[in-house]
């Protein structure tokens, strides 16, 4: 079984998001980068399913040199080889159209992301390589069991689950309950540094999408504390004040 | 040109985020002087269909194969897609719900679209130029995005417009999908609803609780309060590991993202990973015992005291205030 795990290059979840250059950059200055939370659920999965010989992993990433670091991170959780397309991810579109330029004659069983890259929150990344690649995508998912054709999934809907076979190449997005995140260990970490990493360079597509600046939530006023034994001017203060009950 | 909008349903009824997407596609299409349809799939009866006619729905494209009674993303990603071009409409308008996320990103590369998902307002339209505002960073900030393409997808968040009415006089017309057999690769096995629960993405008052409540057997009064208030429940990331609630609650970076209008935090401090899944709530109400706690600094209401004590008095004073 061959699976194909992509991963985001994302800020540490501790980051206080500022921008610069008039709210048009993220500021990068002291931010610490991860595997995208979500992508490390999707590759511990794919690890489960492929140990012991039976299947590889291999993760891409679409991005410049400095995210070697986070895709050796990959590496060391345990993929077997990994690929960076050498380019800027200018957005969801264009890493999709990447992502599916290289799988297209692979040969994956299965391709995993997470369900959404912390940065841009855009959970397109999975449904946009299904499309390309005219196979089955599944979003969000909370489980998954295969045995390399046929695979059974369960997909997160409104107050409840579905559950899903698929027969074939499929992708699918993963959130948490899919696999508990692996932590890296030293023979893990060891042997990341020679497994290979190729660089591949991008293909072209149009462009459709363009951020033009970031906004910070606007704060809130002080808190209006209330004593703990006058629980009822709380409600008083909820229903004719904020009118939310 | 047009607007198209996606309608969800389940179960045959439509849901208020639908209503809510509805609304938020008719003012785009006022925008744009122009109509505004909508495409339904599965069975819907048509005294539920014409409800779309409220909020300003003027065509209702229904598409009714057994094939397509329950959610297959690929065909239904195809049929919206084929409506799209059938109408003319270069905007689609879907809710950000678990469907829509995985049917918008399939319908923009068939149109060849941009699409802004997690969309909290609507777009701002100046000549050629078509912005929409969304959520990034998971809740910490707002990203300004262009959609530069000719046709434009937007995935509108739950709770960040409103319902609307609209009333409109609609025609519904049924709309013959054509349907690929190798559209049709996932089949739906079980479909499990917690039928007596709110569902925590669409909720509107949502009751939270981390870990101040010392263990899972301490949950009932979280439930009596959310069950008297009408809130769905919701829990803090560390909850959620030790599995004292379903991982489906958990609210915050890594768990889903809610904008309600009431959000009440009971047992949790607020560190910056569960602030960002819940900033965007209207009204935030903590209640901690520990003064120090970070979520007061972002709370409109607090209350400094432990839990045991309070929320039981709380419930008391809600039940006085409804009698």
């Amino acid at each position: 079984m061959k699976i194909l795990v992509c991963i985001s290059n994302v800020p540490d979840t501790t980051t206080k998001i500022t921008f610069t250059n008039d709210n048009t950059e993220f500021n990068t200055a002291g931010v610490q980068y991860i595997v995208n939370p979500y992508d490390e659920i999707a590759l511990s999965r794919a690890i489960e399913l492929t140990e012991g010989g039976k299947g590889t992993v291999t993760v891409i990433n679409v991005g410049e040199a400095s995210n070697d670091p986070t895709i050796r991170k990959a590496l060391a959780i345990g993929a077997d080889d990994a690929v960076r397309v050498n380019a800027l991810p200018r957005d969801a579109y264009f890493v999709a159209k990447q992502i599916a330029a290289y799988a297209k004659d692979k040969d994956f069983d299965i391709i995993l992301t997470g369900r959404e890259s912390i940065d841009y929150n855009g959970n397109q990344v999975a449904a946009m390589v299904g499309e390309f690649l005219d196979i089955p995508s599944v979003s969000i998912i909370k489980k998954l069991e295969t045995d390399g054709t046929s695979s059974t999934v369960e997909r997160e809907i409104e107050g409840g689950k579905e559950v899903l076979t698929v027969t074939g190449k499929f992708i699918a997005s993963c959130a948490e309950g899919v696999a508990e995140p692996k932590i890296p260990n030293m023979r893990g970490i060891m042997s990341a540094r020679t497994k290979p990493l190729n660089i591949i360079e991008a293909v072209s597509i149009e462009e459709v999408t363009k951020v033009i600046k970031f906004e910070t939530p606007a704060p809130r006023g002080a808190v209006k504390l209330i004593p703990a034994d006058q629980t009822e001017q709380l409600i008083g203060l909820l229903h004719s004040e904020a009118k939310v009950i | 040109m047009s607007v198209l909008v996606y309608v969800e349903q389940a179960e045959g009824k439509f849901k208020k985020s639908v209503f809510e997407a509805v609304s938020y596609a008719k003012a785009i299409a006022d925008q744009q002087s122009t109509n505004l349809t909508a495409i339904s799939i599965g069975n819907v009866a048509e005294e539920e269909l014409k409800e779309l006619g409220k909020y300003g729905a003027s065509k209702i494209l229904n598409v009714s194969v057994d094939q397509l009674k329950t959610f297959v993303n690929q065909a239904y990603a195809s049929v919206i897609a084929s409506a799209a071009e059938k109408e003319s409409a270069d905007i689609v308008v879907l809710s950000n719900s678990f469907s829509g996320k995985g049917l918008a990103p399939r319908i923009a590369v068939k149109l060849k679209a941009g699409l802004a998902d997690g969309a909290v307002g609507l777009p701002k339209i100046d000549g050629s130029k078509f912005e929409v505002k969304k959520t990034a960073f998971s809740g910490k900030a707002f990203a300004i995005t262009e959609l530069t393409s000719a046709n434009k997808i937007i995935a509108l968040n739950p709770n960040a417009f409103g319902v609307k009415e609209n009333h409109t006089d609609v025609v519904i017309e049924n709309f013959a999908a054509d349907i690929k057999q190798s559209d049709l690769g996932t089949v739906i096995k079980d479909i499990v609803r917690a039928t007596d629960k709110i569902s925590l993405p669409d909720a509107e008052l949502v009751v939270s609780a981390g870990r101040g409540l010392k263990g899972p057997e301490n949950w009932g009064m979280i439930e009596e309060l959310a069950n008297l208030l009408g809130a769905a429940t919701a829990c803090s990331k560390p909850v959620s590991d030790a599995d004292w609630r379903p991982h489906s609650e958990h609210v915050g970076q890594t768990g889903i993202s809610i904008s309600p209008n009431l959000y009440i935090a009971i047992g949790i401090s607020g560190a910056i990973q569960h602030l960002a899944g819940v900033s965007s709530s209207k009204v935030i109400v903590v209640i901690n015992k520990d003064p120090e706690a970070p979520f007061f600094k972002v709370a409109d209401y607090g209350i400094v005291g432990d839990a045991f004590e309070v929320i039981p008095k709380l419930i008391e004073a809600l039940k006085a205030h409804k009698a």
